[in-house]
């Protein structure tokens, strides 16, 4: 897995590049949460799945604990370019109830 | 329909979950499953041995074996490990239920929904084997079954 992080301003914006996993979500949480300490003022993460190949219930409780993250700040987290067989998965978990998904980064940004 | 298996076994590290997704997601394609079909076999083997890394043997290194076979145009998955086993495996089935704020305790519901049929035999420290069998719904299709 990689991760493009991109801050602008409030706005911390996260391409996941390959599989969030029981291998990966470790350092998926780890650089989120350096960015987040070191960025107080971050109100918004916005997640962006394009080049996202897998996720399981790992990789999914990885994202759930970055929301808990946003939520003590009063933040929330944005997805976007989420392809299907993901869509699915968020559904089934119940992310979409704490997640709101975008078909594109500019409509989450705005 | 030729049928086909494979036995197969690795230490519990977490680095190994996804060799083991790359390897039954290869030996299921020789079915006439979709790629939602295998997609949804590569997540419910995900859980299952991730399952076996995170609780089975949690801090200590196991031995998790991986059966698979093909038969009667069904694919069969067999998850075993000798870890700790599952004290209540109600409570283990119940959306949710997880230990760790990090965990969504959805890996047996995932299991049970992307699978025909799912099942597991667990005693305290004995160890847990898991079965997970699916078949291509064009087959079904094919020949009547219900799926």
């Amino acid at each position: 897995m990689d991760l493009n992080l991109e801050r602008n301003g409030r706005v911390l914006t996260v391409q996941i590049a390959g599989e969030l996993d029981l291998s990966t979500s470790p350092a998926f949480r780890e650089r989120i949460e350096a960015e987040l300490g070191q960025n107080q003022e971050i109100q918004h993460l916005i997640l962006d799945f394009k080049e996202t190949s897998f996720i399981d219930s790992s990789g999914l409780g990885a994202i759930l604990g970055r929301y808990k993250s946003m939520a003590q700040r009063n933040g929330k987290v944005s997805a976007v370019n989420v392809p299907p067989h993901l869509q699915r998965l968020f559904e089934l978990s119940g992310l979409l109830k704490v997640m709101a998904i975008y078909p594109s980064l500019e409509e989450a940004q705005n | 329909m030729k049928e086909n298996y494979l036995k197969i076994s690795f230490p519990s590290l977490p680095e190994n979950v996804s060799l083991a997704r790359v390897i039954v997601a290869a030996f299921a394609a020789q079915l006439d499953f979709t790629l939602n079909e295998l997609e949804e076999i590569r997540v419910a083997t995900s859980e299952a041995v991730s399952n076996c890394v995170i609780h089975a043997y949690r801090e200590k290194s196991g031995e998790i074996q991986m059966e698979l076979q093909i038969e009667d145009g069904a694919l069969s998955i067999k998850v075993i490990d000798e870890g700790c086993g599952i004290q209540d495996l109600d409570l283990a089935k119940t959306p949710a239920y997880s230990t760790d704020p990090e965990r969504m305790g959805l890996g047996l519901v995932f299991m049970e929904s992307f699978m025909d049929k799912m099942t597991i035999e667990s005693q305290p420290n004995q160890g847990t084997r898991v079965l997970m069998i699916k078949k291509p719904e064009r087959s079904k299709d094919n020949n009547g079954d219900q799926p």
